[in-house]
């Protein structure tokens, strides 16, 4: 059996809601039946056959071609199987995903791995705002699961967030960890200002210290053990924090605006 | 039966069902570990008097530990799975939370899983973290070495109790030599603990008493100074007895355990004053599982 393969035909004009495209949706289905199904297109329905050309027929492991940032909701809500995405995908990227596991070779758009509950995604170039964050009308961000970025993130990563991992081995964005209730979130490159923003709980493990603000309290340098457990977390994933080693951490406390616990530890270098 | 000149007994160890756990206690070095492990096994050698029986089951290295520290693991047994809980707690707030540097982790998975750290949270004050790290939940506690690390639960399986052999000799440093021997060549195996002051007990017990308020006595019948005037088990060239008792988390982990020890016995011969290996036989009165001696001892590999 071969990947389950979706190519894009054309330049989209509009973008599509692809949330229909999961292995859970699509195991048992035959080609024609899933070249019927009927995608959202602006105020247009579609087919997917009208979008993609298909090729493949192992309904567990899917792969989108020539993606394009119009492709918006990859992987959502999806629950068993593998994505693999050749191309850009658009927003909404593995959100409320619950299991499995989803690839992105080129950048994702905002709100990718919202409200995300299980599973790994990996995005190999940027992504956009609010990952790792509510998905629309949701109070809380992502629930679980692990996602890794090997580019850039943008503002307002991990908003929100209550449980999970979210690795960003180049730079964040503002407000990264903003109104964040647990979890953990790395970052490898820069930030950008206003860091855990009425941040509650929840520990960011970074590489370089940010420009912090007034209510986001030094408690000193430290030696701590636990990081020893979440570093050895590390070393299944294909990541650059795999290599990361060093107990020795300068621990920030906050948002105590908000009277929060949160945790910013800066790594010693 | 005579193995190497020595008699063995046709009789049966006999021991009861109990339930136990295990926890990896780690710290910045072995001393440390030690003494975190030390107290909290400290006071546990017969559940009669302590609430439970524990012990240190082996040394770990830094590549087996959660953490990657040097530490010990532990395994405790109790009669029952409220007072194992109860015990946990208590031994955990007062030996491992206080104890410079020392952490504590599940060492063992069960379908039950019970408070390790759970509790001991609140100590926190607030401060308290919790980190769910691959699939598992640990807190971290800030105390004035730094942080307390432990882990949530861990499991609680059921285990067996008891399991014994008593060692007849000529003489009582002969009697404690031999023992001595046998728990050496014990330590080695896994899954068990010889939970007696050295893995030794001198007192070992009967089930009853002329006194009603006392429901183990004196073992009379092995007690060398009673020959005379008790239906004594001994005969006239016995002048001391050693009994090692062993809890295990299974009956072929603690027949491993009788077998090598009572081998290790036999392998001195009997000019190390050794004439006899016996087993505490209660007629059935203490438990269900019978670790019968000659079997353990032709069985090759249980």
């Amino acid at each position: 059996m071969s990947a389950l393969t979706f190519t894009l035909k054309q330049k989209l004009q509009q973008s599509i809601n692809c949330s229909a495209l999961t292995p859970d949706n699509l195991v048992g289905k035959t080609a024609a039946e899933i070249g019927s199904i009927k995608l959202i297109s602006g105020k247009h329905q579609l087919t997917v056959a009208d979008i993609f050309d298909i090729n493949g027929n192992d309904t567990q492991q899917l792969c989108f071609n020539n993606a394009s940032a119009g492709l918006d909701y990859i992987g959502a809500n999806m629950a068993s199987g593998n994505i693999t995405i050749e191309g850009d995908t658009g927003a909404y990227l593995g959100s409320g995903m619950k299991s499995g596991d989803i690839h992105c070779k080129g950048n994702s758009a905002a709100f990718a791995a919202s409200s995300m509950r299980g599973g790994l995604l990996t995005i190999d170039g940027n992504t956009g705002d609010f990952l790792g964050a509510g998905a629309e009308g949701s109070r809380k961000g992502m629930l679980g699961g692990t996602v890794i970025v090997k580019g850039n993130a943008g503002d307002r990563a991990g908003d929100q967030m209550r449980r999970g991992l979210i690795l960003i081995e180049g730079n964040a964005g503002d407000y990264c960890g903003s109104r964040m209730i647990a979890g953990t979130i790395g970052v490898l490159g820069n930030l950008g200002v206003y860091t855990a923003f009425n941040m509650h709980r929840g520990t960011l493990l970074l590489k370089e210290q940010p420009q912090l603000h007034a209510t986001i309290q030094d408690c000193g340098t430290h030696t701590l053990p636990f990081l020893n457990l979440l570093f050895k977390s590390f070393s299944k994933y294909n990541t650059r924090f795999s290599t990361l080693n060093s107990l020795r951490v300068q621990r920030f406390v906050g948002d105590t605006a908000y009277s929060g616990n949160g945790e910013i530890l800066i790594l010693s270098t | 039966m005579l193995l190497n000149g020595i008699q063995i007994d046709d009789t049966f160890a006999e021991a009861f069902n109990m339930r136990g756990t295990r926890v990896i206690i780690t710290a910045q070095n072995l001393k440390w570990a030690y003494h975190a492990a030390n107290a909290m096994t400290g006071f546990a050698t017969s559940v009669i008097g302590c609430g439970v029986e524990a012990g240190i089951e082996r040394e770990m290295t830094a590549e087996e530990t959660p953490d990657g520290r040097p530490g010990v693991s532990i395994l405790m047994f109790a009669m029952g799975s409220k007072v194992l809980m109860q015990q946990l707690e208590t031994r955990m707030g007062q030996c491992i939370l206080t104890c410079p540097t020392a952490a504590a982790f599940a060492g063992i998975e069960s379908e039950d899983m019970i408070s390790l750290g759970k509790h001991l949270r609140y100590f926190g004050d607030g401060f308290q973290t919790s980190k769910l790290i691959a699939g598992k939940r640990y807190w971290r506690i800030p105390v004035m070495d730094g942080e307390f690390l432990t882990e949530e639960t861990t499991g609680m399986v059921r285990t067996i109790g008891g399991g014994n052999f008593l060692i007849l000799a000529t003489s009582q440093p002969a009697a404690l030599a031999a023992a001595e021997t046998a728990i050496e060549a014990m330590k080695l195996l896994p899954n068990v603990i010889m939970p007696f002051p050295g893995g030794v007990v001198r007192s070992g017990s009967k089930v009853g008493s002329k006194y009603k308020t006392m429901f183990a006595s004196t073992n009379d019948a092995f007690c060398p100074t009673l020959k005379g005037v008790t239906n004594s088990e001994l005969s006239p060239e016995i002048e001391s007895v050693m009994e090692i008792v062993i809890d295990g988390l299974t009956f072929d982990d603690i027949a491993l355990s009788m077998k090598a020890g009572i081998e290790a016995i036999c392998a001195l011969g009997t000019n190390s004053g050794v004439k006899r290996i016996s087993a505490g036989n209660y007629g059935g009165k203490l438990g269900p599982h019978l670790f019968k001696l000659h079997d353990i001892l032709k069985s090759s590999g249980l």
